[in-house]
């Protein structure tokens, strides 16, 4: 490769200070580290050696975690437009031809907006192009759904780069998820394009000689099923068997392009954990977070609606976990204290839930359909576990995660607008992290203090 | 009673080139030389010596205007042939060109039963004179100890858990009289414990196994577990306003022989080591030789970095540079200075990672004995913090080493405080430095809020 290095080093000082193109310097850098990883050494004061990663390698791993779900999503894309059609018999191929020809579109416009950005920041503020767009840039695209108009892809993706992201310093300093930043704004400014029965299938467009083939198609995801008439509705769909448990984990079912394999998500989950990357707290918290959350609405209904429980019992529901989250406070430490802590707050919601006599269908939906509906495993695995906007102390992360499960089903249950809760909750908790980290590392100092003499 | 503390948090860094147990004893060096720059805390150094002046061994060639008590002195007897200097005629190293036969200064010679009966301040103010007191370092700020303190207690580590540190027990064989009277001494220093802390996995050897008027206490787990920062926060933490001193085990032995034979013997042991050396190996000499001696014909290549000292807080040295005031050990590691084609991203067996990324897990299924050569490339460029955590993983304190460093770059005194910066220095979070994948300098950073918090 000494030869592509030349070519670089020979182009070198046209962009060093005084060069004729000493602006475009960190456009250059970029691009030769991004083939060459430099030469630069440790100082000789400090370590003097250095971990072998370094974020560019970091941002890859998070990429490659998210193949399978890219992959599984073109397919996905391409299958439920076969489904729609009515053309079952459709090969593998087609299918994965059709999805891509959907889906790959959307992310280049992504990548060539979000890239076209950081670059122009990176010129005017002169410092160096953050990797950080590398993830960025694949994660808007997944969480899209597939008809969505181009135009608004930039538009979202400029605007979660520059108000999510550069106004707050860039990667590192931003509060909320760019990439969830940019769906929100899709879905207030132009929610009839990703919210709604009729976004989820692509049927294809004109310009290759495909029209709607059928008229009226109502491709309603489970979670807007759910939301409207309860999880019995399921066997009404059009495809009957269509939201099998089964078909919703695997992931064959109509949603945002990279969303609807739980499967895909936790092989990513999987490959985040192993390298470390991913914080497994995170993850399992939002997921136990969501099940046991899921699991009260499922108690409240039944004792609610069919059930009979005293008013003592619930009385000492109350009283118990009450006392549960004053022991927690006193007595437990460590990570522990964290989880009880708000595992008892849930505790505490469901036994006012129980006095409010409140019941809907949604509430009946069984736990376990929380994990593997709607984008719930998609956030829990990539957007939860950003390390940026996610609280920073172990502690604090099992809060973060606990409360992003509880509230995604606590959104999805009571928002009458909207089905899905998983972004809103994990914008809401972005908000919040420094927070929860405030407290964690308050109780540290006071650690330390309590044992100061002076 | 001791006490036995696991720590389960931080990393081993296994680098390749050991050093073999085998001792060189006639390497003489020509020149050796003290460093001001090994020590925090020296303000206005005042220069006792020029060129050309002889010296012998224990001659005072330095103090600290600021703290004019403590005497700094010539390690061995010759003549000073070049006092170095640096930018703004910052004091960089006195060299002296050695005798061939060293000559003492003579102290004032204890027997045994002559320590029981010395007061505190006799015996400060030989320690002081005779150029051994540097060895006493105060927490909190790891600077100079300061004489007229009584501090809480003193901490002495028993093992080094650094890469290719050294095994202690070799250091110091046959020094066990030297270190029993060391520790004899340091007792009336301190009107609480003196705590020796040794490594619970391995066998107690016989420097330490008869050691009296010491606590003894255990420690086990994975590098920072024989920092002396560490140990302190385990056993007896440092709070605000709170003093406590360390001293290395050759200071102690050091600080026994100064009494029982009367002179200031800088001759020590030290390891060579690192992947670069032909033959790593162990080598007795006096303190601040030079190294050119050690190097000579004995490196595998000509672009390496030698450090005085372990890789992880050492400093980076000439070929023809010396081995610093608390160095036991000499590292010479491949210098990185060179481009790798897609270095980022490409699969690698060698590469040592804390954080098991992508294309760099090969290294987790060899296994715990697989030594790595590590180069000094910094594999990436500075960011913004990005990654959590991982500072938390790798140091087994109850302290938030990324909100102290964020604190000290915020320059806000009281989270500094409040987060425990009494209780670290440099070493204690080098691990931090070592896995951070934004390339922050984290040690310098904070050694700038000790600084700050020290001299405001």
């Amino acid at each position: 490769m000494k030869f592509l290095q030349d070519i670089f080093e020979k182009q070198k000082p046209h962009f060093e200070k005084g060069g004729k193109w000493e602006k475009y310097y960190y456009i250059f850098e970029a691009h030769y580290t991004l083939l060459f990883a430099p030469k630069d050494v440790t100082s000789k004061k400090g370590v003097q050696i250095r971990d072998a990663v370094d974020m560019k390698r970091m941002m890859m791993t998070v990429i490659i975690a998210l193949l399978p779900t890219l992959i599984f999503g073109i397919w996905n894309v391409g299958h439920q437009h076969f489904l729609a059609t009515g053309q079952e018999a459709a090969t593998i191929l087609d299918k994965f031809a059709i999805g891509a020809y959907a889906v790959l579109p959307i992310v280049i416009v992504s990548y060539a907006t979000g890239l076209g950005i950081e670059f122009t920041f990176a010129t005017i503020r002169r410092h160096p192009v953050n990797e950080g767009f590398l993830v960025s840039g694949m994660l808007i695209p997944l969480i899209m759904p597939a008809t969505i108009p181009l135009w608004q892809v930039a538009l979202a993706t400029a605007f979660a780069v520059i108000i999510g992201k550069e106004v707050f310093g860039g990667t590192g300093m931003n509060i909320l998820n760019v990439a969830l930043t940019a769906r929100a704004f899709l879905y207030f400014a132009y929610p009839g394009d990703i919210s709604g029965d009729n976004v989820w299938t692509y049927f294809g467009d004109s310009l290759i000689g495909m029209s709607d083939p059928v008229q009226a198609f109502s491709g309603a995801t489970p979670l807007a099923m759910a939301a409207a008439d309860g999880i019995s509705s399921f066997s009404n769909f059009w495809l009957s068997d269509a939201y099998t448990f089964q078909n919703m984990f695997l992931g064959v079912i109509p949603g945002s392009i990279g969303e609807t394999s739980t499967l895909m998500a936790l092989i990513g989950a999987a490959i985040l954990i192993i390298t470390g990357v991913g914080s497994w707290r995170i993850i399992l918290s939002v997921f136990g977070g969501a099940f046991l959350m899921g699991y009260l609405f499922n108690f409240i209904y039944d004792i609610n609606y069919t059930g009979q429980l005293g008013t003592g019992v619930k009385v000492a529901f109350l009283v118990g976990t009450i006392i549960l989250f004053i022991v927690n406070q006193k007595f437990i430490k460590g990570e522990l204290k964290a989880i009880i802590g708000v595992l008892a707050g849930m505790l505490i919601f469901t036994a006012v839930m129980l006095f409010s006599g409140a019941a809907s269908e949604f509430m009946k939906v069984p736990a376990q359909f929380h994990l593997v509906m709607g984008g719930m495993a998609f956030g829990a695995v990539y957007m939860a576990t950003d390390p940026v906007t996610a609280s920073h102390t172990f502690q604090g992360k099992w809060i973060y995660g606990i409360m992003i499960g509880a509230l995604t089903v606590l959104i999805r249950v009571f928002n009458p607008a909207y089905p899905e809760g998983i972004m809103l909750a994990i914008l809401l908790m972005n908000v919040f992290a420094p927070l929860i980290d405030i407290y964690v590392v308050k109780a540290n100092k006071k650690r330390r203090l309590s044992r100061a003499t002076v | 009673m001791s006490k036995t503390i696991k720590l389960k948090r931080g990393f081993d860094i296994n680098l390749a080139g050991k050093a073999e147990k085998k001792l060189v004893e006639n390497i003489k060096a020509t020149t050796y030389a003290f460093k001001p720059t090994d020590f925090e805390g020296i303000m206005r150094p005042k220069l006792l010596v020029k060129e050309g002046d002889t010296v012998k061994a224990g001659t005072p060639i330095l103090y600290d205007k600021k703290n004019d008590a403590i005497k700094f002195t010539a390690p061995v007897s010759g003549e000073v042939v070049e006092i170095v200097r640096g930018k703004k005629r910052k004091l960089l190293e006195i060299k002296i060109l050695a005798d061939s036969e060293i000559v003492y200064e003579e102290f004032n010679k204890f027997s045994v039963s002559d320590i029981e009966s010395l007061d505190a301040e006799k015996i400060k103010e030989q320690l002081l004179k005779s150029g051994v007191w540097p060895n006493l370092i105060q927490r909190p700020y790891g600077i100079l100890a300061n004489p007229e303190e009584n501090p809480k207690a003193i901490f002495i580590s028993g093992f080094d858990t650094n890469p290719l540190a050294p095994d202690t027990d070799y250091l110091l064989k046959g020094q066990e009289q030297y270190f029993q009277a060391g520790i004899n001494i340091l007792k009336k220093l301190t009107s609480g414990k003196v705590h020796l802390n040794l490594n619970a996995s391995g066998e107690v050897s016989s420097l330490f196994s008869q050691i009296q008027n010491v606590e003894i206490n255990k420690f086990s787990g994975p590098h920072p577990a024989g920092n002396v920062g560490v140990q302190i926060h385990h056993i007896d933490p440092i709070n605000k306003g709170d003093i406590a001193w360390t001293v290395k085990p050759f200071g102690v032995a050091q600080i026994g022989k100064l009494f029982l034979e009367g002179k200031y013997d800088t001759k020590r042991v030290i390891a060579l080591a690192g992947s670069e050396v032909k033959n790593p190996q162990y080598y007795s000499i006096y303190t601040g030789a030079c190294v050119d001696k050690l190097l000579e014909n004995n490196l595998n290549t000509d672009n390496v970095r030698v450090v005085s000292g372990n890789v992880l807080t050492g400093r980076g040295i000439k070929k023809t540079g010396y081995v610093g005031y608390f160095d036991d050990l000499v590292t010479v590691i491949p210098e990185g200075d060179e481009y790798e084609f897609l270095g980022w991203i490409l699969p690698s067996t060698k590469k040592v990672s804390f954080h098991r990324a992508f294309g760099l897990l090969a290294p987790f299924f060899a296994g715990k004995n697989k030594e790595f050569v590590v180069d000094t490339n910094l594999h990436g460029e500075p960011r913004a913090f990005v990654e959590t955590g991982s500072f938390e993983k790798v140091t087994p304190m109850d302290i938030y080493p990324e909100f102290l460093i964020k604190a000290i770059m915020a320059e806000d005194f009281d989270e500094m405080e409040a987060l425990g910066i009494y209780e670290v220095i440099e070493e204690d979070l080098a691990l931090c430095e070592f896995v951070d994948v934004s390339k922050h300098d984290i040690q310098k950073i904070l050694r700038e809020g000790i600084n700050l918090l020290q001299f405001s």
